[in-house]
Parts: structure tokens; sequence; C-alpha cells
């Protein structure tokens, strides 16, 4: 492990520009901070809101901030070396903690303890983001990760596959949610393996024909299926209800002997079969990750040609990979169809792009970083909520991400292997043996 | 790069087959379909008059992503967002030049719409140019890998439409009226705007000059030497930083005064990029990625498809018949109906 190279976080810092370019950068963000906090203009007026806050005194405020944060890094760009020998210590302390044999248990155990005991601290708004937000993104963000960041498959239409579990909870449960309704109604757990097999089937039409297509061509095939979906969704009033979605699916119920509990509408309890379940999911990726499907699929990501000139099923893995993402969705789809009400409007394409955004900001590939991805883009999102107007908050989103791909690319919490790609490409590409040398230590 | 594996995966015969009868499936079902709807003959003429109109913003903007995949092989996720501010541009600048003063006439309305496509084309323009800054060239610097960049621009796209919507409102916003619409002729029953005639005239001399503009010029021949080979151009004296962010220009140049074109027929609003983009980018696909003439007869097939395929059906299908089309396609002919030519990805 303590072969590895660091992570590259100085490398933003060492591409110094001029001071000069620097201000005038940091300038031209303050104007844009200003647009952003300003008044907004409306439709009638649509330049009020730019008059408002930039040919305003209020603007000196954010220009006068620029300057100062200039001439704080001047300083900094002084003190970098002290700097980095703190930095260095810490993450040698850290480390050396953390590899200690048997902390790794301990420190998931932590973990566990904590996504229990905190959403019981919290208020019941935020306890109901915490499993409509956070917990069901951070499912689907798992099974995202196996498309993205294992195979490395672009899948811009992954929110589809959570529709389809949705509707089909819908379909197999009720018999007043839809227009139509299966034949044999079903208590919502037993649809879980239904909609499951439902979401493989569907990925697998999808991708049989499409997995052949490089890389562009399969996110703009996904995308449109994607669309699809929805529009179908909006449209088909005779199976989907339309526009008005899907009202009044049964909460979720366990029967068996003693035990008799019903899910209500209390948000808790959700939680914590999300938690259940997204322990379940992490455990089996992780033992994908190791399998040799997993290196595997890590060889297509790497080199498509190379794997399959080295006897990897290529086609095969990729389609394994897509089910697998899509029956991950559709159990999300399941859980969130029998707690609330949903329309079309739920399956846009933004969703994807969320659980995308997610995956790439979390650490692709890494199961920690994605969940953890989900908690912080979510966290901000809702805490957002109370500050800026609700529109608004995408302004900030958008933002973020920006800002994330510039200064971390490789997410907060990247895959050890990740990191090492990234900074190898950011090293002008060194030898490919490096990667292999650390996956040995790794594993 | 996948070819082993797809010669491997379709034998010619196997292909052959399965062409030959999605063909006739699709043939049948069309012929049914048209059969059983009673179209008329000039009702058939209006949809394709305005299926080339569609189809003509269509390939404006399809350029924006064609050029910009042949020199730097990504998707530009934002591209929409470019458009969206040409059309705010273009709209603000006919606004101011119009004031108060009520429908301009004769050469008036001219210059206005002129004034009106260049400060959209400006405004593109700019826009582009802010994208390539601060969304592209950081990562580029830093060697970031390709879905870096995607969600970056995702990031941006996000970024800038909701903040156009802060300022500018989140209702459509019209443009002024810069000339008295009517018909001017009939084509065997299809009535031909003088509004239609000047869209499709002006995207038509738009891609006339890119077409010149990439095949015959220096700065083209730049162009298609850092789309063929980046890193051999630059050895070869080509400036490819430069070459890169011309691109982008020339890009949202075309992308705003497009947006403005698209603000006079359905307004200009916040969100307004998203659906022509999308479909945009399906029509470079569809024509062949990195292809110029392949984004224009995309546009073009997409247009007529979309709008015959929404009459047929119901015009809510429009999208899911555009997106069925390209897969369709895709699947047939992988690299598009005139195939990848300008940035062959490597």
């Amino acid at each position: 492990m303590t072969v590895n190279a660091p992570p590259s976080s100085s490398a933003s810092s060492t591409a110094v520009s001029s001071p000069l370019k620097r201000l005038g950068a940091l300038l031209a963000v303050s104007l844009v901070v200003a647009l952003m906090t300003g008044p907004s203009g409306d439709s009638p007026t649509p330049l009020a809101g730019v008059k408002g806050s930039i040919f305003d005194v209020r603007v000196f405020k954010f220009l006068l901030a620029a300057v100062v944060i200039w001439a704080i890094t001047l300083g900094y760009a002084r003190l970098q070396p002290q700097i980095a020998e703190r930095r260095a210590a810490v993450t040698t302390t850290s480390r050396r903690l953390f590899a200690r044999p048997g902390s790794r248990p301990i420190t998931y155990l932590l973990l566990l303890v904590l996504a229990i005991i905190i959403p019981l601290q919290l208020s019941p708004a935020a306890q109901q983001a915490a499993v409509t937000d956070v917990g069901i993104y951070a499912l689907l963000a798992l099974g995202l990760n196996v498309v993205i960041g294992y195979a490395g498959l672009l899948d811009l239409g992954y929110i589809a596959f959570y529709a389809i579990g949705a509707y089909a909870t819908a379909y197999f449960t009720s018999s007043r949610a839809l227009p139509t309704h299966s034949s044999v109604l079903f208590n919502p757990f037993a649809v879980f393996p239904i909609a499951l097999l439902i979401a493989a089937l569907a990925g697998v039409l999808l991708g049989g024909p499409t997995l052949r297509l490089r890389g562009d061509y399969l996110a703009i095939v996904t995308l449109g299926f994607g669309e699809i979906v929805q529009k179908v969704a909006n449209n088909a009033d005779g199976f989907t209800n339309g526009s008005r979605g899907a009202f009044g699916v049964p909460k979720l119920s366990i029967h068996v002997g003693p035990i008799n509990y019903r899910w209500g509408i209390d948000p808790l309890p959700y939680y914590y079969l999300l938690v259940v379940l997204i322990v379940l999911v992490m455990l089996a990726f992780s033992a994908l990750e190791r399998s040799r499907i997993g290196r595997g699929l890590a060889a297509i990501r790497e080199d498509e040609v190379a794997a399959e000139a080295t006897g990897v099923p290529t086609l095969r893995y990729k389609l394994l990979a897509f089910s697998i993402g899509a029956s991950t969705s559709g159990i999300a789809g399941v859980i969130f169809a029998t707690k609330q009400f949903f329309n079309p409007q739920t399956f846009s394409l933004q969703a994807s792009l969320l659980v995308l955004t997610i995956v790439i900001f979390g650490g692709m590939g890494s199961l920690f970083g994605v969940v953890l991805g989900a908690i912080v883009i979510q966290g901000t999102f809702f805490f957002l909520r109370d500050v800026v107007p609700p529109n608004d908050r995408y302004i900030y989103f958008g933002a973020l991400i920006m800002v994330m791909m510039i200064f971390r690319p490789q997410g907060l919490l990247p895959s050890r292997r990740r990191s090492q790609e990234i900074a190898l490409a950011e090293s002008g590409g060194a030898s490919v043996e490096m990667l292999s040398a650390g996956t040995v230590v790794e594993r | 790069m996948q070819l082993p594996q797809a010669v491997r995966a379709h034998s010619p015969t196997i292909r052959i087959v399965v062409t030959a009868v999605a063909v006739l499936l699709v043939v049948a079902g069309l012929t049914k379909i048209v059969l059983d709807s009673n179209l008329t003959w000039s009702q058939f003429l209006q949809l394709t008059v305005d299926g080339l109109t569609i189809g003509a913003l269509y390939a404006v903007i399809a350029l924006g992503y064609t050029l910009v995949y042949g020199v730097l092989q990504l998707i530009n996720f934002a591209h929409s967002e470019v458009f969206m501010f040409g059309a705010f541009g273009g709209l603000f600048a006919a606004r101011w030049v119009v004031g108060s003063s009520g429908l301009p006439r004769g050469a008036e309305s001219v210059a206005y719409v002129a004034f009106g496509l260049g400060c959209g084309a400006l405004a593109g323009a700019v826009a582009a140019f802010l994208l390539e800054r601060t969304a592209y060239r950081p990562l580029r610097k830093r060697k970031a890998p390709r879905l870096a960049y995607l969600i970056s621009a995702i990031g941006a796209s996000l970024f800038a439409s909701n903040l156009a919507g802060k300022e500018f409102g989140r209702q459509n916003v019209p443009v002024p009226p810069l000339f008295t619409d009517g018909v001017l002729f009939r084509v065997g029953g299809a009535e031909v705007t003088l509004q239609t005639l000047f869209i499709f005239g002006t995207a038509g001399a738009m891609l006339i000059l890119l077409e010149r503009l990439v095949n015959g010029t220096r700065l083209g021949s730049g162009i298609r030497a850092v789309a063929q080979d980046a890193d051999t151009a630059s050895l070869m004296g080509v400036d490819v930083e430069r070459i890169i962010v011309v691109t982008f220009i020339i890009g949202g140049l075309l992308a705003g005064a497009g947006g403005f074109l698209y603000a006079i027929v359905f307004n200009a609003s916040y969100n307004m990029g998203f659906v022509p983009g999308v479909k945009a980018f399906t029509a470079a696909v569809l024509g062949g990625i990195g292809n110029v003439r392949g984004a224009v007869v995309g546009g073009l097939v997409l247009g007529l498809v979309e709008n015959y395929g929404g009459y047929l059906t119901q015009a809510s299908y429009k999208d899911v018949i555009a997106f069925g089309v390209l897969v369709m396609v895709l699947l047939v002919r992988p690299s598009g109906l005139l195939g990848e030519r300008l940035g062959r990805a490597a």
C-alpha cells in the first residue's frame, strides 16, 4: 500500500499562473458570485436582476472580497512548503492509523453505527430527505457505479430502469394505482425479485444491441432510451396513467410467523430498510470487484481491445455489468414506489444526471465514495433549500460540480486504482506496469 | 475500436438478413399508418416544409457539436446553453433597437433582423469562449480523463441555464416582432411563409459559409489537421490550443445565431436549449459525428422524420420517434449516415 504514489492533490497548485492573471480570474468569479446572490429578474423586466446585482453598490463588496482572497493566495504561495509538510505529516499519521491490521472492520462498524444513529437526531423534513434523496440515490449510485466505475460504460438513461422498477411495483401489487394490473397481486416484498428480473431483462434488451457501439454512441442511445421511457410513461394513459402518475401503491409489509410489521408514513423504517439493502449491495459489489468478473471489467475499462485479445468475453461481461446496474436501479424503484406517489416527472434526464454526478463526485469505482457522494450532494441540496430560493439551488449545484472537476477530478473518496490512473495521466502517462504493480500490492 | 468484436458478432449474412427484415417491417408499418391516416398531399408538403425548417435549425446547432467533437473527441454537453445565451443576446439587441416604435418596415426590418442575428451570434461566441475557459481548459491542462470533461460540462450546463433562469425569469420571453410575417408563395398547397423562408435561407447561408471555412481556408485546414491527429498537427506547427478556442467560438457563433432564429419562432426561455440541444446532438450522431456535411444531412433527416412521425402518431411522441430512428440507424450503420470523417476517434 505504501508503494502507491500519493493522490495528486498538489497538481492544481503546480499549475502556477501569474499573480495578475489570478487577480483577473478572481475578479471575474466575484462578479459571477455577485450575480448568483443578487436579486432575481423576471420575464417582463429580464435585465432587472443584472442591474440590481452588478450595477449596484453591493458589487464592491464582492470585488473587495476577491482582492482580499487574492492577497491571501499570494501569502499562501510563500507558505506552501510548510503547508505541504504539515499535510504530509497528517496523511502519514492517518495512513498508519488506518493501515493497522484490524482497524478496517472497526471503521466499518463505526460508520454503520453512525448511519443508524444520525437520522434519529434529524428533523422530520430531513428524515424524509434522508430516505428519498440520500438513501435511494445512494442505492442508485451504487448500481450505476458498476456500469461506469467498473466497466467504464457511460449510461445516461440509467433512471429508466428505476422507472421500470417503480411501474412494475404498481402493476404487480395494486389494483388501483394504474389503469391495468396483473391478475395476481403480490405482497410488495415479493416484487423485489420480479422487479429485479424485469429491470435486468430491460438492461439486456437495451444492452444487447447497443453495447457493441463505441462509448459516445452508447451514451446517446441510453440517453434516448431514458427519454423514450419517460415520454411513454407520460403518454401511455392506458397503462401508466399518464402524467397523473401512480397513486396508492400498497406499503411494504412483513407477515412471517409471529412477525407482523407494516411500513407506514414514518420515513425512518424505510431508511433502515435502505441501510440494510445498501450494506448488502456494497458487500455483494465488493465481492464482485475482487472476482474474476471484476478484474475482467477493469481490463475492459482500461483497454477493450487488449481485454478481448487476452480472452475476456467483453460483450458478455459488459452486458452483465449493465444488467447488474439496471437491476439495482429496479430495486430502488420498488422501494420508492411503495413509499410514495410518483409520476413520470420523477424519472427525468436530470435525475439520471444527478445519479451520474453523485458517482463521479463521490469517486468512481469506490463504494464508500459513491455513498459519501450521495450524502454530500443531496445534503448540500437539502441545506440550500432553506438558504436560497429553491430554483437557485441548481446554480450552486452546477458551480460545485465544475469546481470539483477542476480541483479534484478523482472524486471525494477515490478508489485507489482510479486515483492512480489520474495521477498517471497527469504525469504524462508513465508505464502501465506501475498500474498493475499497484494492483498487486493492493489486492 | 471494437472492430474485431463487431465483425465477429455480425457475420455478413446474418446482418443482411436482419437489416432486410427490419427495413421490411418498418416499410410495411409505415405504409399501413400512412394509408390509415388519410394524409392529403398538401398536408404532406406542409409537413415537409416545416420539417425542413426545424431540421435546418437542428443542423446549425449540430455543427457546433460536430466541430468540437472533431477536434477534442468529446461531447460538449453545455452547447445547448450557448444556444440559449445566443437567443437572449439577440433578443435583447432586438428589443433595444425596436424600442417602443412598433413594427419596423422594409429596410429597417432587414437591418434589425441582421443586427439581432449578429448580436445573437456574438453572445453565443462569448458564451462558448467562457465555457471553454472555465469548464474545459483547466481539465485539459491536467490531462483529466474523458468522463471528467463530461461531468464538468453537465455542471456548466446546470449552472448557466439556472443562472439565466434567475436573471431573465423562468417564463418564455418573446422576441419583439421584427417583420410582417405572411404567406409568400405556395408549393402544391403547402404554405411557405416569410419566416420559414428566412430561417431556412439564413441557416443555409451559414452552413455554406462554414463548409467553405472548413474546407477552403488555412484555418479550416488547421481544424481538420487537429481533428485527424492533434499531436502530429502540433509538430507541424499548428497551434492546437488556438484551434480549439477558435473551434469553440465558431460553434458558438452558429449556435448563437441559431438560437435567435429559434427564439423568433418559439420565444426564449432559460431552459430552451435542452430539447433542441439533445435533438441536434442526435442529428450530429445520425449524420456521422465529426462530419460537417453529415450534421447537415442528419439535421434535415431528423427534422423531417420527427415531423412526419409526430403527425402520424401524436405530437408528444416526436422525441420518441427521433430517438427511435437514431437507435435503428446506429444499429445498422454505427458510424452514422455519412460516416465519421473530420475527426476519426483514436
